[in-house]
């Protein structure tokens, strides 16, 4: 038996995902039945990824570019697991704790404790666990008297701030972090950016999708870069965001570079 | 680990915890996880590892249930009162037709008929009713989140269990004033309540996944819930069935495990065998089916929320 020490923290083969959408506002059985009446089809194929080869090893910190709807999400899904591939296979070896861009809070009216409790048990904390991780969480958000209001009355930046705390303190051997490191005031980004950088020098593999090239540039190790499902490129990130600023055609201006 | 086989996901679990350095966090096997992610059609993962997953989550579907109670004021003195007076007014409300239809000629025995019938009746449709929205209301935490899906359902039949439980107060004194016979076998009446649960997590699955597919099964659901309750043997005994309606009840999959429910508390003997294999198969025909459908769909939920 492999020890999970062994080999690549991430090793994806010959990805490929390619989604059955329904382009209805909502799937419902009558308009089912009715479309069925006049033959018609409204499900629409999107290949959202492409035949994308690479390995994280372990330590690494990867960052992942490229343009709104290149697949950047999908692809940190079907590594969490939570999307299938279509083709192709991925190897992971180490628990994965995922800041997705959607956030923790399933349930709006539900507190922020119990939001954090259920998203920890249903991740497989156990409770002991979940428990002394809770206060570090709650500390480093810093919403402390907030944790027992409903999540609805929460602001975005209360919200990001709650979901980045539970992400890094969950102590993962992979940590996925999808565009959530600008949330909250000046302050808290400085202290998340600080976050990071503390766990970027741990032995600890990272992906980090951002937008903020500067701080790609500053924390990782190596970058990819997708482009429409496609894997563009796989280098140091200055190589990488060079080519994707040369492609992109707007050059490293501030708003590119703008710091995390 | 790994046997090849295509179309499946296979998560295991590999080494042993204590093979990596140190810290205290690390008892945990949680750490040295193994995933592998494969392509698959509807297909089924493998189910030795999704039940080990399932179990090791079970805190998830405890705290869910507890988390749903508390927003339903389960822990308050009104909220429980709450529970136990509106099946209550609701069984009143159903005595009163069935004794006007019926020319005022029910007695008290038939209250009891009616009100564990109709208490046990809501424990599954209740349990039905949240399961369906179970897994389209968990949508945030299913993009996000990979845990065995079935949870969610399966913590709906649990909540809904937990709100099952104070009607059983209601239902003592009325089998006591009513005069009906006291004994051993109304130990019957636990594993037909465990039946009741195997029917309602069988559904609940089928209905959850249904949802998915379908948003407006949501405002269907209730019209068959209702005929679901006319169509079982709560507003009349099932012997008072015609003959020519009799495939109805067998038909139901609730038809033998409320007659069974009926034999015992208000006939006062242990149910016939016929009725209880009835009710033995449809629980474990509803239950499969509800598992394996719900199963197999649930890694596309994902896309599909």
């Amino acid at each position: 038996m492999p020890s999970a020490s062994e080999g690549p923290s991430i090793a994806v083969d010959r990805l490929s995902v390619t989604y059955r959408t329904s382009i209805e506002r909502s799937p419902t059985l009558s308009g089912t039945l009715l479309r069925l009446g006049r033959r018609q089809r409204t499900v629409r194929t999107t290949q959202a990824l492409k035949d994308v080869s690479f390995e994280v090893p372990k330590g690494t910190v990867l960052g992942v570019i490229g343009a709104n709807g290149a697949g950047k999400s999908t692809l940190m899904r079907t590594v969490a697991g939570i999307l299938p591939p279509t083709e192709g296979r991925i190897e992971v070896r180490g628990r994965v704790s995922t800041l997705l861009a959607l956030g923790v809070g399933f349930n709006r009216e539900l507190s922020g404790r119990e939001n954090v409790v259920l998203g920890g048990l249903a991740a497989g904390l156990s409770r002991r666990r979940l428990q002394d991780k809770y206060e570090e969480i709650v500390a480093f958000s810093e919403l402390e008297e907030f944790m027992d209001m409903p999540m609805r009355t929460y602001s975005s930046g209360m919200y990001g701030r709650l979901a980045f705390s539970v992400a890094v303190n969950m102590e993962p051997d992979i940590l996925i972090i999808d565009e959530a490191l600008s949330v909250g005031d000046a302050r808290f980004r400085r202290k998340s950016f600080e976050k990071m950088r503390e766990l970027c020098g741990q032995d600890r593999t990272i992906l980090l999708v951002s937008h903020a090239l500067g701080s790609i540039r500053d924390l990782c190790d190596e970058a990819i870069w997708i482009h429409r499902g496609e894997l563009r490129m796989a280098d140091e990130p200055d190589a990488v965001i060079d080519a994707y600023t040369t492609f992109l055609d707007v050059g490293e201006d501030a708003v590119t570079l703008e710091d995390v | 680990m790994s046997t090849d086989t295509p179309n499946s996901v296979q998560e295991t679990e590999t080494g042993p915890p204590g093979a990596r350095p140190t810290s205290v966090l690390q008892r945990d096997d949680e750490l040295s996880e193994h995933h592998v992610y494969e392509p698959h059609r509807v297909g089924l993962p493998p189910i030795g590892t999704y039940v080990k997953r399932l179990w090791e989550r079970r805190e998830f579907a405890f705290e869910l249930s507890r988390t749903k109670l508390r927003a339903q004021h389960f822990n308050t003195v009104f909220g429980q009162l709450w529970l136990i007076i509106n099946p209550l007014l609701l069984a009143l409300v159903y005595f009163v037709l069935v004794d006007i239809l019926r020319d005022g000629s029910r007695g008290p025995q038939f209250l009891a008929h009616l009100t564990a019938g109709l208490f046990a009746y809501y424990f599954v449709s209740d349990s039905v009713r949240q399961a369906s929205r179970s897994v389209v209301s968990a949508g945030r935490l299913i993009l996000n989140t990979p845990f065995p899906r079935v949870l969610l359902p399966l913590s709906a039949v649990l909540t809904a269990f937990k709100r099952f439980l104070p009607t059983i107060a209601i239902y003592v004194p009325i089998h006591a004033l009513s005069g009906l016979p006291v004994g051993w076998h109304l130990l019957w009446t636990l594993p037909l309540v465990a039946l009741f649960a195997l029917v309602a997590a069988g559904v609940g699955m089928l209905a959850a996944a249904a949802q998915v597919y379908f948003r407006d099964l949501a405002s269907f659901l209730p019209y068959v819930l209702r005929v679901w309750l006319y169509i079982s043997p709560v507003l009349y005994f099932a012997q008072e069935v015609p003959e020519r309606y009799r495939a109805i009840l067998a038909l139901n999959p609730l038809g033998a495990p409320l007659t069974a429910w009926s034999q015992v508390l208000n006939s006062g003997h242990a149910p016939s065998a016929d009725v209880l294999g009835l009710s033995l198969a449809w629980a474990v025909v509803l239950l499969v089916a509800g598992a394996l459908f719900f199963v197999s769909r649930e890694r596309e939920f994902a896309v599909r929320l």
